[in-house]
């Protein structure tokens, strides 16, 4: 089949790999119909998160029809033919956290949790696509995908709803929406999001959801703020202003929103001298993440406010201000997503027309094209936003 | 709650012990050697022969000593579904990587065969010298083994109806030379890492119902330069006991 790899550093390839097998008894084996690149996927092509290796299948947001099931799974839960989308997080569904609820948090589902522990204490959920860290499981920019613990996660779509409207429902609308929920909006409330990446997009849209009644969004990518405009945002470009926390107090009458969130994350850019120090220690790998948008959410919120961070970090960060987020009483949530906690909701949400998430998607190239795609849209080309590629289409290299 | 304090209290006790007396004979066989070399006289030698005897015991006397591999880890499951499981020790291959097999042959004994490097094989028989039904297990290799093992599982209700707690002890003693040599490789740098896997794969089995992984899942091409580096060392580069900058030196890695 093809498979879309990572093979080093900026480098990305299509290539031919077998086919994958059941491993386990609750796997199952889908044939993937759409798969989308993610901005965290992006972190590992720019090589900033650890635990890669050449020859990794990426990809975590994608969906299908199962072909194949493994012996331990019910088939009321889950059989062959089933339309199902592939949450990214993998989940056992029997753990004490699965029970809990905090599914990106299964303690079963990472064959090399101990790498992790050795950096967080202890380790996350395993993911689709990404790095040894977190599992090594072969991800989805591919023809097929085996799915462990396939009676857990994917989940089962009625025919007739296209793959664009519930693709998304694979990782960043859960995320959008699960980041809004983060903020503890109360109705009537300001939310400031830095990033109007596919995630920041759907979390303006979740916020209005959840009864916020402003959303200031910030970015500097101008058709990123055309579409978050499009959701109801106002918007900030961040290039065009000298000073953001005053900008924003200024804009709630010196309150400050009530929660803020950092949609952006590790790779983050940003002004002045502060943001130059925070790009040279990373690439000395002094400091493994930029945390800019971190550290002005936290200035900027009010005081007792909310702090969400949807944004994905993998190591440690200097100079956060920890002064201001004590001192004005902050809260702050964060986490992998818990993705089976929203997907079922999402969907109803999306079967009942309040929103149609394909509005986000800008690209559907065949996989082929990956490598070009990568490229186009970590260097924000072409108005790129987000990419859904089609891994069965004749993608002829000429073709782009 | 007694017996796990009892556990870890007579590790960390014996431990001390263990190493005091060591540091004890070390400075204080190498001072009298230094005394003695230092008179330059028949008894200053003799001191000093002395002195080099005792500083050399003490230094020894800690490799011969195998520690006992210990921890622990809370399943989400009753004492008597973990007691259950673990009573029947034919289940332990299922996650404790280093066993090929074990077989029951009555009256609380039981075969085992562990797998070390290049494929040697060690067997010894055991048998279970105390059990406290949905609480607790110890067995015990039979005298004559080639190696000296010895086990203790304990199984407690967790707080807050979390489940059960499982706390398990096994020390190893292998006989001296080759073989003994063999079987420390089995047990790794760090036994105590491989057991804390042991028992995740455990928790995992008694959970999920199966070990996560993703050996044999397909990949793209591999590079040379990794394959040689895990032909040579198998444990890399991401298996076995990582150091954060170890993690972090992958960081921008173009394997």
């Amino acid at each position: 089949m093809k498979a879309v790899c990572w093979m080093g550093v900026d480098k990305i390839s299509v290539e031919t790999v077998p086919d994958p097998k059941i491993l386990n008894p609750r796997d199952a084996i889908v044939r993937i119909t759409s798969t989308c690149i993610c901005g965290s996927d992006l972190h590992l092509y720019n090589g900033f998160v650890p635990t890669m290796e050449q020859g990794d299948i990426l990809g975590h947001e994608f969906m299908g029809e199962v072909v194949e099931v493994g012996p331990g799974i019910n088939r009321d839960k889950l059989k062959v033919g089933d339309r199902v989308v592939v949450p990214f997080t993998i989940a056992c569904g029997n753990c004490f956290f699965c029970k809990s609820q905090l599914w990106s948090c299964c303690d079963n589902s990472n064959p090399n949790y101990w790498i992790a522990e050795e950096i967080m204490g202890y380790s996350p959920s395993g993911l689709f696509g990404y790095t040894h860290m977190l599992g090594g499981y072969s991800g989805g920019q591919a023809q097929y995908a085996r799915v462990p613990f396939a009676d857990v996660g994917p989940l089962k779509i009625p025919a007739g709803i296209p793959d664009e409207k519930v693709v998304f429902l694979s990782d960043i609308f859960p995320t959008g929406y699960m980041a809004a929920e983060n903020c503890d909006i109360e109705p009537g409330d300001t939310v400031a999001i830095w990033g109007c990446g596919p995630v920041g997009q759907f979390a303006i849209r979740s916020c209005f959801m959840l009864g916020a009644e402003r959303v200031i969004a910030i970015d500097r990518i101008p058709e990123r703020l055309q579409m978050a405009k499009e959701g109801g945002a106002e918007t900030i470009n961040f290039d065009e202003v000298d000073d953001l926390i005053q900008l924003l107090k200024d804009m709630t009458g010196n309150i400050g929103p009530d929660s803020c969130m950092d949609a952006v994350g590790m790779e983050a850019f940003g002004h002045g001298i502060g943001y130059m120090m925070d790009r040279t220690k990373q690439m000395l790998r002094i400091e493994t993440d930029r945390p800019i948008a971190l550290r002005e959410a936290i200035q900027a919120c009010r005081k007792g406010g909310t702090v969400s961070v949807p944004g994905v970090y993998g190591g440690f960060i200097d100079k956060v201000p920890m002064g201001a987020f004590m001192n004005k009483g902050l809260a702050m949530k964060t986490g992998q997503t818990h993705m089976m906690r929203y997907m079922k909701p999402l969907l109803d949400r999306v079967e009942r027309g309040d929103i149609d998430p394909s509005f986000v998607a800008t690209h559907r190239p065949p996989i082929d094209l990956a490598p070009e795609m990568y490229k186009m849209f970590r260097d924000k080309q072409d108005q790129c936003i987000k990419v859904v590629m089609d891994p069965w289409a004749n993608g002829a290299r000429a073709a782009a | 709650m007694n017996q796990t304090s009892r556990i870890h209290g007579r590790h960390r006790g014996n431990g001390n012990a263990q190493g005091i007396q060591r540091w004890g004979s070390l400075i204080g066989g190498s001072a009298l050697a230094i005394y003695g070399l230092t008179r330059r006289s028949p008894v200053g030698l003799a001191l000093a022969t002395l002195g080099g005897v005792v500083a050399i015991s003490g230094a020894k006397a800690n490799a011969l000593e195998e520690p006992a591999t210990q921890s622990s880890v809370l399943i989400n499951g009753s004492p008597e579904e973990a007691y259950r499981f673990w009573h029947d020790f034919e289940h332990f291959p299922l996650f404790m990587n280093h066993l090929e097999s074990v077989t029951v042959t009555g009256q609380g004994r039981s075969r085992w065969v562990a797998v070390g490097p290049l494929g040697t094989k060690f067997r010894w028989d055991a048998e279970i010298v105390n059990e406290q039904t949905n609480q607790s297990i110890a067995w015990r290799s039979l005298p004559g083994s080639e190696i000296e093992v010895d086990g203790y599982v304990q199984f407690e209700p967790a707080p807050g109806n979390r489940g059960t707690l499982i706390s398990a002890r096994i020390r190893y003693r292998p006989p001296a030379g080759a073989l003994g040599h063999a079987v420390a490789k089995m047990l790794g740098k760090d036994p105590n890492f491989l057991m804390r896997q042991d028992l995740r794969r455990l928790k995992a089995l008694m959970e999920a119902g199966e070990i996560p992984t993703t050996d044999g899942q397909t990949h793209g091409p591999r590079s040379v330069t990794a394959a040689a580096a895990r032909f040579v060392d198998p444990d890399r580069p991401f298996k076995g006991d990582v150091e954060v900058a170890e993690v972090f030196s992958q960081l921008r890695r173009v394997s």
